[in-house]
């Protein structure tokens, strides 16, 4: 009997460093790539007398996160210790929170994209504050380690997924997806390679959806969509041929390589610390009440799957499209200028943002951000298309231009004489012109070789330098042809 | 009249009526510390530079005039107490070259906002873990009343310190006991004010859901000049309650014709020396004659006190210690070779024996699998103990409860049990518990030694105890007494 098919369970946690100008509990400045400790005041450092005063900007922030997941937001969450000894923890335990989360019972809906895109629910089990750690320092001191507590004290909430992803594929959609809400909620810079976003994932495969969960092994700290791809996938076929070859898989954590792309074991989660949570005495339990939450809510962006949902109705889009758009505030933003100034279609101006830009950004590994057309430039582009100054065709030859600073569509289209052809006598000049110097094939067209027509449109194209109308140049081809 | 005798009002008017100056009276006390201290071990760090320089500092502005009441006077600061550019070792090897780039709050308070002088930093038994001052790294303290006996703990350098007349005054903290017990030893009068009243913010922390500053003195009066000074709410401690600070001084002298207070039957119980029971029953029968009305009550789960803190306490000190790790302050073993040598042995050589033995029973009580039985087991029987105390301030005023089951003990007397030891605050330790305020005052002697007894208060009513004290004393002489190779 052949044996059902392996399934993969994965949930994934994911560290998100708040925006907030100063520490979770201390006034100190949290700001990125600031020299070693100086950032370090007598609250991070864990100076013996020091106390921790709660940032309400954090709690908010969480709040909104909440908000945003469809969560219940705690009406009394409580800061735990959670205790280890590490060079880069100052005060031998992390603030965190442990029995009562700010956040519990969120979801979040995914677009898998793929030959057959699906949407899914994600369920998140809850999303906790918590200060980050410092950062130690082995390569800089041989033989020594530097510790440097400049992060140390960062808020962070930490959100940890249901295991209901089944592939690599669901993963990196939730975390794109988790990803844009922070980023638009502004409650995260998204920034993943300074870590202010970045993953632990939880894998185990068993046989079939009806089996128990297999044995678990948390990959640490992925700060790329690539590499939790990699390891994810390399993560799952390594535990299939150890199953399958009769081993045995060990709970344990284990690091991802990226010039490998392969993972391996760091530590037995079975010695693993004793964390000895209790909750923080020098910390009150934190209230939230429903009106602090409906003013948090009053004070929110839209949301991603809000400004889904618009798009298609305001805009006639289709859901593939609403969603690529509203992957990312800027990109969405930049659309709904595009839209605005060239008073084109809608429909018209998607498929010039999620076609022509996108590909080219991709290109070019780009963001948004560092577009080399901006958003009143496209416009003017989508605009000449839409009063038919151009053809489709020729704009993109201008949209190439553009994208090389050769100046606006209008200064391009001006330069290199691209307005199009919409004088039918023009046109029909041509056509009889085509027409005398090639009355083989006419004849040959009109004794039903149908297929001759793409040389004739070919022919005129050419004789029009491009700039013919193609809608009249096809009518007016097809009634001369004809005879 | 000596200035070393002079109560605070009394030193206050003088240096108003420039009778003399303030450097003349921290010269007295530094004078007096360098005479004494040799037979006391009372000081850890005597700063006559800062002494004098905070005092010129006064005598400007007392010139000037316009200036608050303790400006000027002078005080010692308990170990424990962060201050900048002077060692704070609470007590411990681990932080024998500490220097904290930051004051306490309190510190701030008393200095900077109320212009007291400070003479220097006073011993304790290391990180507050002890009753007799005998864990100090320092060194034990002695008992000023009698040379071979304990100070009692944990801020043995604060009352012994004052009790000798080498500071008018000086601050304290109580976790379970630690001002209170040491007060009765050595003939003072010391209160722990109510959880929150005084900012924890640079006071090194043993159980931070215990622990609050106080102050130890020869009289109530003095006790509450300082207190108000102390008390107040702090942004930097969250623990800290914004409510405004009653005015402790002005309430005083008030008549307690009438006042309910109640007698815990469970506090009267076997156990209490005869020496101790004759005193305090006569300062209940002084308290009657003052117009007090004295019932007996129950706190029924008081007896839970001391097996409830014993897994509260050790359990905050064994995370708040966590940070001495030698990595970024403190002692560093030069013997490690590795990190996690590097962990145990400089914990290994920087704690003393009974801060050890607690952070290790505190690590056991919140371990996996033992947590539910101990620490959560712990915090119910807290909440009982609170309860009682709660319906008890229904029917009664103030609580009035010896403070010690005995007078001082001698040096070593105890210290080979551990057990014994934590037994001394059978009577205090319900305050900390419920995080009321409590305070120990004088009631007489037994066998020449001093006992005291002990009043507790409904929350935030530090105003009420300290008048009931000081009604006391009005009517009694005890706090006067001062030991005699001292004077």
């Amino acid at each position: 009997m052949a044996q059902a098919q392996w399934e993969a369970v994965i949930g994934l946690e994911v560290h998100c460093q708040l925006m907030t100008q100063t520490k979770i509990f201390s006034g100190a400045a949290t700001a990125y790539g600031a020299e070693p400790n100086t950032q370090a005041d007598a609250v991070t450092l864990g100076l013996p007398g020091v106390l921790p005063v709660l940032n309400q900007q954090a709690v908010k922030m969480a709040v909104k996160f909440g908000i945003a997941v469809d969560a219940k937001i705690a009406e009394r969450c409580v800061f735990a210790r959670k205790h280890y000894f590490y060079p880069d923890l100052p005060k031998g335990y992390q603030i965190s929170q442990y029995e009562l989360p700010i956040v519990e019972h969120g979801h979040l809906d995914i677009e898998v994209e793929g030959p057959k895109p699906y949407t899914k629910r994600i369920g998140i089990t809850r999303a906790h504050l918590e200060e980050d750690a410092g950062k130690s320092l082995h390569e800089a001191y041989p033989g020594m380690t530097g510790i440097d507590l400049n992060r140390a004290g960062t808020p962070l909430i930490e959100i940890v997924s249901e295991p209901d992803i089944r592939s690599a594929a669901e993963a990196v959609a939730y975390l794109k997806k988790m990803h844009a809400i922070v980023v638009s909620l502004g409650v995260c810079d998204g920034n993943m390679q300074e870590g202010s976003f970045r993953c632990d994932a939880n894998v185990s495969v068993r046989r079939g959806p009806d089996a128990p969960f297999g044995t678990r092994t948390e990959t640490k700290n992925i700060n790329s969509f690539r590499y939790v791809q990699q390891a994810i996938d390399f993560e799952i076929a390594r535990q299939i041929e150890v199953l399958e070859a009769g081993g045995t898989i060990y709970q344990e954590t284990r690091l991802f390589n990226p010039d490998t792309g392969e993972t391996r074991a760091m530590r037995l989660k079975e010695n693993a610390n004793d964390y000895r949570y209790f909750p923080d005495p020098d910390l009150l339990p934190v209230i939230v009440t429903a009106e602090d939450i409906a003013a948090i809510k009053a004070d929110m962006p839209e949301l991603p799957s809000v400004k889904k949902a618009r798009f298609e109705s305001q805009y006639g889009l289709s859901a593939y499209d609403a969603n690529l758009l509203t992957g990312e505030t800027a990109l969405a933003l930049y659309f709904e200028e595009v839209v605005k100034a060239s008073g084109a279609e809608a429909k018209l101006c998607a498929n010039w943002v999620t076609g022509s830009l996108l590909a080219a950004l991709n290109k070019s590994g780009k963001g948004i951000q560092e577009t080399p057309i901006n958003a009143a430039q496209l416009a003017g582009l989508v605009a000449r298309i839409a009063d038919k100054t151009i053809s489709s065709n020729t704009a993109k030859d201008v949209f190439e231009a553009m994208a090389n600073g050769e100046g606006s569509a209008d200064e391009i289209i001006k330069a290199k004489g691209l307005v199009q052809i919409t004088d039918e006598g023009a046109i029909v000049k041509a056509i009889e012109e085509i027409m005398a110097k090639n009355p083989g094939q006419l004849a040959e067209y009109r004794s039903g070789k149908d297929k001759l027509f793409g040389f004739f449109v070919g022919q005129a194209m050419k004789a029009t330098g491009g700039k013919a109308n193609p809608d009249a140049l096809n009518r007016l081809l097809k009634e001369k042809l004809a005879g | 009249m000596s200035l070393h005798q002079l109560s605070l009002t009394a030193m206050a008017a003088g240096l108003a009526a420039k009778q003399f100056s303030s450097r003349e009276l921290t010269q007295h006390y530094l004078a007096r510390i360098a005479q004494f201290d040799d037979q006391l071990n009372s000081f850890v760090s005597v700063t006559p530079e800062i002494a004098l320089m905070q005092a010129d500092a006064a005598d400007a502005r007392l010139a000037a005039g316009g200036v608050g009441l303790l400006t000027g006077i002078p005080i010692a600061q308990k170990d424990i107490f962060c201050t900048t550019g002077v060692r704070t070792a609470c007590g411990s090897k681990m932080l024998d070259k500490f220097v904290a780039p930051y004051d306490a709050t309190i510190v701030r308070k008393l200095h900077s906002d109320s212009g007291m002088v400070m003479l220097g930093k006073v011993n304790m038994d290391e990180f507050a873990m002890g009753s007799s001052n005998e864990t100090s790294f320092y060194g034990p303290v002695k008992n000023p009343w009698d040379l071979s006996c304990v100070p009692g703990g944990s801020s043995g350098g604060s009352v012994a310190c004052v009790a000798a007349g080498l500071a008018p005054v000086a601050t304290a903290t109580d976790t379970g006991g630690s001002i209170r017990q040491p007060a009765a030893f050595t003939n003072l009068t010391g209160i722990k004010p109510t959880y929150g009243r005084v900012s924890r913010y640079g006071m090194i922390a043993f159980a931070s859901s215990l622990d609050q500053a106080g102050v130890v003195a020869r009289s109530t009066e003095d006790a509450a000049l300082i207190l108000q000074a102390m008390s107040g709410f702090d942004a930097l401690d969250s623990t800290s309650i914004e409510r405004p600070v009653d005015d402790l001084v002005t309430g005083l002298g008030q008549s307690i014709k009438g006042l309910k207070i109640g007698l815990p039957k469970e506090y009267f119980a076997d156990g209490m020396a005869p020496g101790v029971r004759t005193c305090v029953e006569a300062a209940i029968a002084q308290l009657k004659v003052l117009g007090a009305v004295v019932s007996e009550i129950s706190l029924p789960n008081a007896p839970l006190s001391v097996p409830t803190y014993y897994v509260v306490a050790p359990a905050e000190a064994s995370s708040n210690l966590a940070r001495m790790d030698g990595v970024r302050f403190g002692h560093r073993s030069q013997e490690a070779r590795n990190l996690e040598e590097l962990y145990k042995k400089s914990r290994g050589e920087g704690f003393g024996a009974e801060v050890q033995r607690r952070i290790m029973i505190g690590t056991y009580v919140l371990s996996h699998g033992y947590y539910d039985a101990y620490y959560l087991q712990a915090q119910k029987v807290r909440n009982l103990i609170y309860q009682d105390f709660k319906r008890a301030y229904e029917t009664v005023d103030v609580i009035l409860a010896p403070t010690t089951t005995g007078t001082a003990f001698k040096f070593g007397d105890n210290s080979d049990d551990p057990v014994a030891m934590y037994l001394n605050d059978i009577y205090t330790i319900a305050a900390n518990l419920a995080g009321i305020p409590a305070m120990s005052l004088p009631c007489g002697f037994s066998e020449g030694l001093p006992v005291g007894f002990q009043l507790m208060g409904n929350y935030f009513d530090e105003a009420r105890l300290l008048n009931v004290a000081h009604q006391y004393q009005q009517a009694t002489d005890f706090h006067t007494q001062s030991p005699k190779e001292f004077v």
